[in-house]
């Protein structure tokens, strides 16, 4: 069997005295998508933030390509793409602005690139308003708007469909099935029901597994 | 690498212009605090004159101090500093061009407005040059440090003064040089070996404390 | 090399137990040094022959300087320590010790008072030693503030151990700004502790005093050490034994 992409080995997380979790286990092959479910506080934010490399876990330890994170910190960054709750857009700054650092910060994007994807997420002609004056759907979609650019295979995304309307979320579903299907990978949480799964979609339950 | 640095500066710099109020904040503060010595120790311009080059420095120091409360507080909440961590970028560049865009407004400015309040406090013109190249050489290491202070508190909800509890201590030595520069030169003697001491300073600032704003940004994303 | 004996020592377990054995050991070496350094120095150390009597204070001034200048060094290697080896054992330590570093140079501050007045005559004199203790106070409320402030103790431990670098780096800076300021604002003041050749019968209580004063730090150290690895570990089996045999061995 080959190499898992990612794993996360006996992860056990502790947050203010409280386990979340304990001895988790996971692997992530190219093409797998895993939703992360359970109740609010159940830590699905805490595993994705390890998996990132953002926060350290209690004990275990999490390995890109066999190698522990610590000293693939580099290559993870060139294969990541992580969407917070909080997706790092400034209110000030317009769509397109705020797309070319995202980008800069990774691969630069060539402007004709950042105004197709953010028509593709359906945001044509509020490429240069201040993303303070969109709605929470629409902030939502200039965050998800990077997943149409020259994306890194392992896309990691806390809550995606937040805020998003019935069209956004369908159509979020099938891109990301689609990036699976060629290969890449999803890591999220959320709580509503996906209707178009891939192949190599999973789903690991926090609650179930702490009962 | 160096295109994201210059990339970085253009944003906070476009960012800090959407609301230019902010910017004018740190400067009235400044002159505010100017404006309470006369009116603390009374109006005797001997008395002012002996204490102005001390008055500026402190009044300077406070202000920048207070103008770096916010300096990653916003990029905290939005999310902006978790996908620095996650980059491929080295965090400690990033962290630099965003002080030096900090610096460049709010530094800068202090230094530049300095001239004015000084001669108010009844500085003589001929010690302005020393006042402008101490303060030129000082502020940067008071936003750096202060940087190492803020990134420290960013996670807390009132990291104000915490803030100064923690970076005051470490801009003594700022403090000393740069109006003892201006002391010296009040007085007539050289300052040179302040100034070159003040140089020394900045120079090491610059290089280390991006790992320090770095790592404390790090363990404030973390938590 | 072999670093297993490193990583043992970061085992709150193995700590606990050996600290355990250490601890009655250097809690009578304290208390007999510090007995015998204060009744030899107080009682029978030749007077000094400019301050008289009152230059006995030297024998609790010094000690608790020297701790309090190397308590933040000991912070700052503790939290390197614990950055860069990730040794939770450093974490305890470090935020251990900084309350125990903040009462030494209080003390110092204190006893450098007392003197000042019959030496000085002022309770307080902008002396360079004096104003260099006064900002490491303020160094040690910064980092036992911080280490309040942040609620998640392993951050909070990080953040502390980022802090007490950048200060240990600074605090040479300060000490030698400090002295510029000081001599070029007034007259080099008398130097207490720097008088040539201090003889012998003056400095061995000295020196008793210091040992003394650092077994001291070492028991209080583990001791509140090992309450903290106590609250941290609550959850292992080994605390849970602990625990019951503490309790059941009490009458």
């Amino acid at each position: 069997m080959s190499r898992p992409f990612l794993e996360a080995v006996a992860l056990t997380c502790e947050r203010d005295w409280r386990l979340l979790f304990e001895a988790l286990d996971l692997r992530l092959m190219p093409g797998d998508m895993l939703q992360i479910v359970g109740p609010n506080g159940s830590g699905k934010t805490s595993l994705l933030r390890l998996l990132c490399g953002l926060m350290q876990p209690t004990a275990g330890e999490v390995r890109l390509q066999g190698e522990p994170l610590a000293a693939q910190r580099g290559e993870l960054a060139r294969n990541l793409l992580w969407i917070g709750h909080a997706a790092g857009i400034k209110g000030l700054l317009t769509p397109e602005e705020n797309l070319a650092w995202l980008c800069a910060l990774h691969q630069p994007a060539e402007r004709q690139a950042i105004w197709q994807a953010l028509a593709a997420v359906g945001l044509r002609g509020f490429e240069d308003v201040p993303s303070h004056r969109l709605s929470a759907g629409q902030q939502r979609r200039v965050a998800l708007a990077r997943l149409y650019l020259d994306a890194p295979p392992l896309w990691i995304l806390d809550e995606p469909f937040t805020a998003l309307d019935k069209q956004g979320v369908a159509q979020l579903e099938a891109h990301l099935a689609g990036h699976c299907e060629r290969g890449g990978m999803v890591v999220l949480t959320t709580h509503h029901t996906l209707e178009n799964k891939p192949s190599g979609y999973r789903e690991l339950d926090l609650g179930q597994r702490a009962a | 690498m160096s295109s994201v640095f210059a990339l970085l500066l253009a944003r906070e710099s476009r960012l800090l212009f959407r609301r230019p109020a902010e910017l004018a904040n740190p400067l009235v503060f400044f002159a505010i605090v100017i404006a309470l010595f006369p009116l603390a120790v009374g109006p005797e311009s001997q008395l002012l004159q002996t204490l102005s080059p001390g008055l500026v420095w402190v009044a300077a120091l406070l202000a920048v101090l207070l103008s770096l409360d916010g300096l990653f507080r916003s990029d905290f909440e939005d999310g902006s500093l978790e996908q620095w961590v996650v980059s491929p970028q080295p965090l400690a560049l990033l962290v630099l061009a965003k002080v030096l865009a900090h610096w460049l407004f709010t530094g800068l400015a202090l230094v530049l407005l300095s001239p004015l309040l000084a001669l108010m406090l009844g500085l003589p013109p001929r010690c302005l040059p020393v006042l402008l190249l101490s303060l030129l050489l000082g502020t940067p290491v008071l936003s750096l440090l202060g940087a190492v202070g803020a990134a420290l508190t960013v996670g807390l909800k009132r990291g104000g003064l915490l803030l100064a509890l923690l970076i005051l201590p470490l801009y003594i030595p700022v403090l000393i040089l740069g109006s003892g520069a201006l002391q010296a030169d009040l007085q007539g003697l050289p300052t040179a070996g302040h100034l070159l001491w003040l140089a020394t300073l900045t120079a090491l600032a610059v290089t280390l404390t991006p790992f320090a704003i770095a790592a404390g940004l790090k363990i404030s994303v973390g938590e | 090399m072999n670093w297993t004996w490193f990583h043992k020592l970061g085992s709150p377990k193995w700590f606990y137990e050996i600290s355990g054995r250490w601890l009655p050991w250097l809690g009578g070496a304290a208390i007999v040094l510090l007995l015998l350094g204060s009744v030899w120095g107080l009682a029978f150390a030749p007077q000094d022959y400019q301050q008289g009597n009152s230059f006995r204070i030297i024998y609790l001034h010094v000690p608790t300087a020297i701790l309090a200048q190397s308590i933040y060094v000991m912070l700052a290697v503790a939290g390197v320590v614990g950055l860069v080896w990730k040794m939770k054992l450093a974490d305890v330590a470090l935020q251990q010790a900084a309350p125990i570093g903040a009462w030494m140079t209080f003390l110092a501050l204190l006893t450098g008072a007392v003197w000042g007045k019959p030496t000085w005559g002022a309770w307080w004199v902008w002396d360079a030693r004096l104003t260099a203790m006064l900002i490491l106070l303020f160094l040690y409320f910064g980092i036992i503030a911080l280490g309040n402030a942040i609620s998640n103790r392993d951050s909070a431990a990080k953040a502390c151990a980022v802090l007490a670098i950048v200060g240990v780096v600074n605090i040479p800076i300060i000490k030698y700004s400090v002295e510029w300021w000081n001599t070029l604002h007034q007259p080099a003041t008398f130097k207490l502790t720097e008088k040539p050749a201090m003889p012998v019968e003056m400095w061995a209580p000295l020196l008793v005093m210091v040992i003394g004063f650092y077994c001291f730090l070492a028991a209080v150290l583990l001791m509140r050490m090992r309450l903290e690895i106590l609250k941290r570990e609550a959850r292992a089996s080994w605390v849970k034994t602990e625990l019951r045999a503490q309790v059941e061995g009490r009458p």
